[in-house]
């Protein structure tokens, strides 16, 4: 997998020729190792991790997949199409949202309701919107198209009236903080802050049973890698380049006759549709869904991820994501306090020093042993940079 | 009756609160186009700064007052110093700036947190401003509200008038209008975005000292306040004050309104929806700057 | 890029979790009897215990000072030889304000640390995410803090006071001082839902109206409307059951706004000593608080304990409910663990029935059918110098009811 390296993002200069076709030009080669670095993901996360990790720890590779399945949809909205989207968490709200709503109907046995309802809500009988999701055929469907029906909502509306850059992240952060309240207004129906909580069963298996988490796991590790492959089509189809192009200079675009509004929805969908799953997903792992985990912070954190991994490239938001939820967990258990400067210091860092992420490191090692031809394949010189500087403050 | 007009001051204060927070955002948001994250936390920085020169001078009254500028200098000169490390590299990536505050956000709200303590602080305010004055008609309005409507106001004119009659405003707009052709006119634009953003943070102290006599001052008081204040200025079209003044009031009265009649919650929805049609309406926001320069 | 790549990948992926979720299928719900629980290492010389607290995040600025009295309770008891002849050892985990954190470091602390029992949680929401793990593993969790009450899990020891013993003793007060009616305002979540509605409920069985309800989401700072909405309602008190900063900013509006203690008092359930400090007693002096212990509660265990904890932590440094109740959980469950004269949780569990301790806050006596405390209610006022003293109490510790089972007027309430 490791051969996907990004097309440069975001500079004034004419594109090289490896930003227009990253794909056919290097052909075959490029596909035998895409091929092998599949294997060898699907080795390790299928055959070494469940060897070598407790339950314990295996569960919470599940939760970290889960939130690597959110950063692949941000590598492809923010990292190929420009759009940094800081509402991710309303996504993977719904996706957690939908699939816990069913489980906790399935829990709570035909015609039954779940517990919280009768404490909090005091309510007689089912709402009707609770209704549909108590068959897994519309609340399977529901955890992916639900969301991608949001974005679709909300960004053919925001997209086609131009609205972008710096707006679009602030709405979309606001859309997080909204959700958020509205969610937990509805204490009777939705659980309120405490979520949705205690849930047993995962389509008739006890999720008790370390057996059964293991196989949730698996079901992660195999959704997330056929995620990849999705996200790999994608990235390198004709879509995949007008995005790009879109990125880089939507007005161009434009001008060729392309609508790139239309472009820059179907990223964005795509992106709300992978984070949909991975809530729908961390729901049987963690067993709890709340609006903690949809908010403005969490929306953040799921970027932070993407940026140390490298936004442009397809495998680096996969690792800074696992990378930087693990490091969390690790250096919370000593260093509580220590955690949050670290974290500041994360985004500091990696974004204002190294935009590419620790991608753009194992670029430019490549960059030494492969000559001139590699070298334009990595995140732009800071000259080129500056020149654009005027630009950017139109 | 008598409560529709106090909403409607509720209104107008809410509105002039969101005001004194988006003016500094006006200025490296609007002018800069530098998201500014870290916002919150210069707020919280002229909280602080109330907090620890109350503790040397004792009279509450003359503590804010002497807070003012203190505040103004404080935070404006940690938003130099953020300027200066950092957001220098990054005016071409205005999105990348929003992630970098955001971390450096954090580090000073953990910073706070070890140098003052998790738990919130007390300041003590001027028995003046914690009364209220009766208006003809059974209405009370609070001195504190009253106070930081006049603040924020002043703050406004002030600006205003910098902007338009000093050499220091000209500057600012010219380069804001077109930096290449200032910098080829002899303009130090690195200079000018040193200064405004001193400006622009100064400001968000400023609204800091004000804020300790509406709410909590601790570590993670500015947070809450950013996204609404951001709003303010997306909607009031950047580049000019008198966009983010007049949405900032109304924002507030709509608020005031839609809690008066449902709840907060549903009213900051409400907000939230009614700011989403407006883009829709306007995308560029309610006053664009028309300039010469290509968009 | 070839089509037919991607899909055959697909069709490798789709193939590989078939097989890996075939050949992994576990129990089904419905088969009886679950895993079986971990049961905690207590080989060495020591035994384990587990903290888990947030912090960082929002609520560190309350829990760790339930922290910090863990941790004085584990001290003293290790200095006079500790428990069954074995030190504790404190294993200390962040929740970090996160509720899905809490379960994560909950299963850590119980499935790789092996501890005896944990102490910890703060937030109803958090208590709720930890107490699935708890369940299921069969260990003990020592939660100190007051609640909705309206639970009652067998692996779950409740040392705060449940409603009735804070809200209903709080509403009896008001009752006897002649107060016709109400107005509630609260933070948007569990707690401050439950106890309205319990509220209303009494309300309506006592000859008081409850003449306006109002939430304000967590950490919200903006009260003009609220304060507009209560001071135009004609209420002759409210009772507050907002958390954290939003106390700050809504008793500075109460302030400006005109309104004071004399004319419509305020009764608190959420703020105690720390909490004065943060809001000052410029705005709060005579406003009321509902609690079981305060810095000020008379008595020989409770002048032991804050010196303790002064002398640890500081004298500026206030002692209140919370920490009060953490304290005396460890305690707890020392008393059971020795009953017992076992660390295994079956068998403390077993013997809780009736174990008193002569806590700071008085007797306190833990009833084995609910696993909660019998307490005994204090209201109090804030006073000029930050700190709270006592105005009424029950008389004798009030005996848990999480259910409100004995109180017919509560009756449609669970």
């Amino acid at each position: 997998m490791t051969a996907v390296t990004p097309a440069p993002p975001s500079t004034a200069g004419a594109p090289a020729p490896a930003d227009i076709a990253p794909g056919s030009r290097s052909g075959g080669r490029s596909r035998l190792r895409a091929a092998a670095g599949f294997a060898f993901g699907a080795a390790l996360l299928f055959a070494v991790a469940p060897l070598a990790l407790s339950d314990f720890r295996l569960a919470l590779l599940a939760k970290y997949l889960c939130v690597a399945m959110v950063a692949v949809g941000i590598g492809i909205a923010w990292g190929r199409g420009g759009m940094l989207t800081l509402g991710q968490g309303v996504f993977f709200g719904l996706g957690g949202y939908a699939m816990a709503m069913h489980l906790k109907l399935a829990d709570a046995g035909p015609g039954g309701m779940p517990d919280f309802m009768q404490l909090y809500g005091q309510l007689d009988e089912l709402p009707v919107w609770w209704r549909p999701f108590a068959s897994p055929w519309f609340a399977l469907p529901a955890t992916v198209l639900l969301p991608m029906a949001v974005a679709f909502g909300l960004g053919s509306l925001v997209f086609r009236r131009r609205v972008r850059g710096a707006y679009f992240a602030i709405l979309s952060q606001a859309l997080a903080a909204a959700m958020v309240i509205l969610l937990i207004g509805q204490q009777g129906t939705t659980g309120g802050t405490n979520g949705l909580t205690d849930i047993q069963g995962f389509f008739g298996y006890d999720l008790d049973d370390p057996v059964n988490q293991r196989m949730v796991y698996f079901i992660i590790a195999g959704v997330l890698l056929a995620l990849l492959a999705l996200a790999r089509q994608l990235i390198h189809s004709r879509y995949g380049e007008l995005l790009v192009a879109v990125r880089d200079s939507e007005e161009r675009v434009r001008f060729l006759g392309y609508d790139p509004a239309s472009v820059k929805l179907v990223a964005y969908v795509v992106a709300a549709g992978m984070a949909g799953l991975a809530g729908a997903l961390f729901v049987p792992a963690v067993g709890i869904i709340s609006p903690a985990l949809i908010g403005i912070v969490p929306s953040i954190e799921f970027v932070i991820g993407v940026a140390v991994g490298g936004r442009a490239t397809l495998l680096g938001p996969v690792l800074g994501a696992v990378a930087v939820a693990w490091a969390r967990t690790a250096l919370s258990e000593r260093f509580p306090g220590t955690w949050t400067y670290l974290q500041g210091l994360l985004f500091v860092v990696v974004v204002a020093f190294l935009p590419g992420g620790l991608a753009s490191l194992w670029a430019l090692a490549r960059r030494r042993d492969a000559g001139p031809e590699q070298s334009r394949r990595g995140w732009p010189a800071p000259a080129r940079r500056r020149a654009s500087r005027a630009e950017a403050h139109r | 009756m008598t409560v529709l007009f106090g909403q409607l001051f509720t209104g107008i204060s809410i509105g002039a609160v969101l005001l004194l927070i988006a003016l500094g955002l006006a200025l490296t948001f609007g002018q800069m186009n530098v998201i500014n994250m870290a916002h919150g936390e210069f707020i919280m920085a002229g909280a602080y700064t109330t907090y620890v020169l109350q503790q040397s001078i004792t009279g509450a009254g003359l503590s804010l007052l002497v807070a003012l500028p203190v505040a103004f200098v404080v935070a404006g000169t940690m938003g130099v110093l953020l300027e200066i490390l950092l957001i220098r590299r990054l005016y071409a990536r205005p999105l990348d700036t929003l992630l970098v505050t955001w971390g450096v956000s954090l580090m000073l709200q953990q910073l706070a947190r070890d140098v003052f303590g998790s738990p919130n602080v007390q300041t003590r305010a001027p028995e003046l401003l914690t009364g209220n004055v009766a208006v003809p008609g059974g209405l009370t309005v609070a001195n504190n509200r009253l106070f930081i409507l006049a603040l924020a106001l002043a703050a406004v004119a002030a600006l205003t008038l910098a902007l338009r009659f000093t050499p220091l405003g000209r500057r600012i707009r010219a380069v804001v209008q077109n930096r290449d052709l200032a910098a080829v006119s002899g303009v130090p634009t690195a200079r000018v975005d040193r200064t405004t953003f001193f400006l622009g943070s100064g400001l968000a102290g400023l609204a800091g000292v004000a804020l300790t006599l509406l709410g909590p001052i601790g570590p993670t008081m500015g947070t809450n306040l950013i996204i609404d204040a951001f709003l303010v200025v997306v909607v009031g079209g950047i580049g000019q004050l008198k966009g983010s003044v007049i949405v900032a009031f109304a924002l507030g009265v709509l608020q005031a309104t839609g809690e008066y009649l449902t709840t907060l919650s549903v009213a900051k929805v409400i907000v939230f929806v009614a700011i989403v049609a407006f883009l829709q309406w306007r995308p560029q926001g309610l006053f664009t700057l028309r300039t010469r320069s290509l968009a | 890029m070839s089509v037919l790549w991607g899909r055959r990948i697909l069709a490798g992926a789709m193939t590989l979790v078939a097989a890996a979720a075939m050949t992994a299928c576990g129990s089904k719900t419905s088969d009886e009897g679950g895993a079986a629980g971990v049961t905690a290492d207590v080989s060495g010389d020591t035994v384990k215990v587990g903290l888990l607290n947030s912090l960082s995040g929002t609520m560190a600025i309350s829990e760790v000072t339930v922290r910090d009295s863990i941790m004085l309770a584990v001290e003293e008891i290790n200095a006079a030889g500790g428990v069954l002849g074995k030190k504790i050892q404190p294993i200390g985990e962040d929740g970090a304000s996160d509720w899905p954190t809490f379960a994560e470091k909950a299963e850590k602390l119980i499935s790789e640390d092996r501890v005896a029992a944990v102490f910890g949680c703060w937030t109803s929401a958090s208590r709720k995410a930890v107490k699935p793990v708890f369940e299921k593993n069969k260990a003990l969790l020592f939660y100190p803090v007051q609640y909705e009450g309206l639970e009652q899990s067998p692996y779950i020891f409740y040392t705060g006071a449940t409603t009735n013993q804070q809200i209903v003793p709080g509403l009896d007060y008001l009752k006897a001082q002649g107060t016709k009616s109400v107005y509630l305002v609260g933070s948007d979540y569990v707690f401050p839902r439950t106890a309205n509605k319990i509220i209303k409920a009494y309300a309506a069985a006592n000859g008081m109206t409850v003449v306006g309800e109002d939430y304000a989401p967590l950490g919200s700072t903006e009260f003009g409307t609220i304060v507009n909405k209560v001071k135009s309602s004609g209420a002759k008190a409210v009772f507050n059951t907002l958390n954290g900063d939003s106390n700050v900013a809504f008793f500075k509006e109460y302030k400006s706004a005109g309104l004071t203690a004399a004319a419509m008092p305020v009764v608190s359930v959420s703020i105690a000593e720390e909490e004065v400090k943060g809001i000052g007693t410029q705005y709060l002096e005579g406003q009321l608080t509902a609690w079981n212990y305060y810095q000020t509660t008379p008595g020989a265990a409770n002048g032991k304990f804050v010196a303790a904890y002064k002398a640890k932590y500081g004298a500026d440094k206030p002692t209140s409910d919370p920490m009060e109740a953490a304290y005396v959980s460890v305690y707890l469950w020392k008393a059971m663990v020795e009953k017992a004269g076992a660390f295994d949780v079956e068998k403390v569990r077993g013997v809780s029935d009736g174990i008193t301790f002569d806590a700071p806050e008085g007797l306190v006596t833990v009833d084995g059918k609910t696993q909660h405390i019998a307490k005994t209610a204090r209201i109090g006022k804030v006073g000029a110098d930050g700190l709270i003293t006592e105005v009424w109490n029950s008389g004798k510790p009030i005996a848990p009811d999480p259910y409100l089972k004995t109180y017919p007027w509560a009756s449609g309430l669970s």
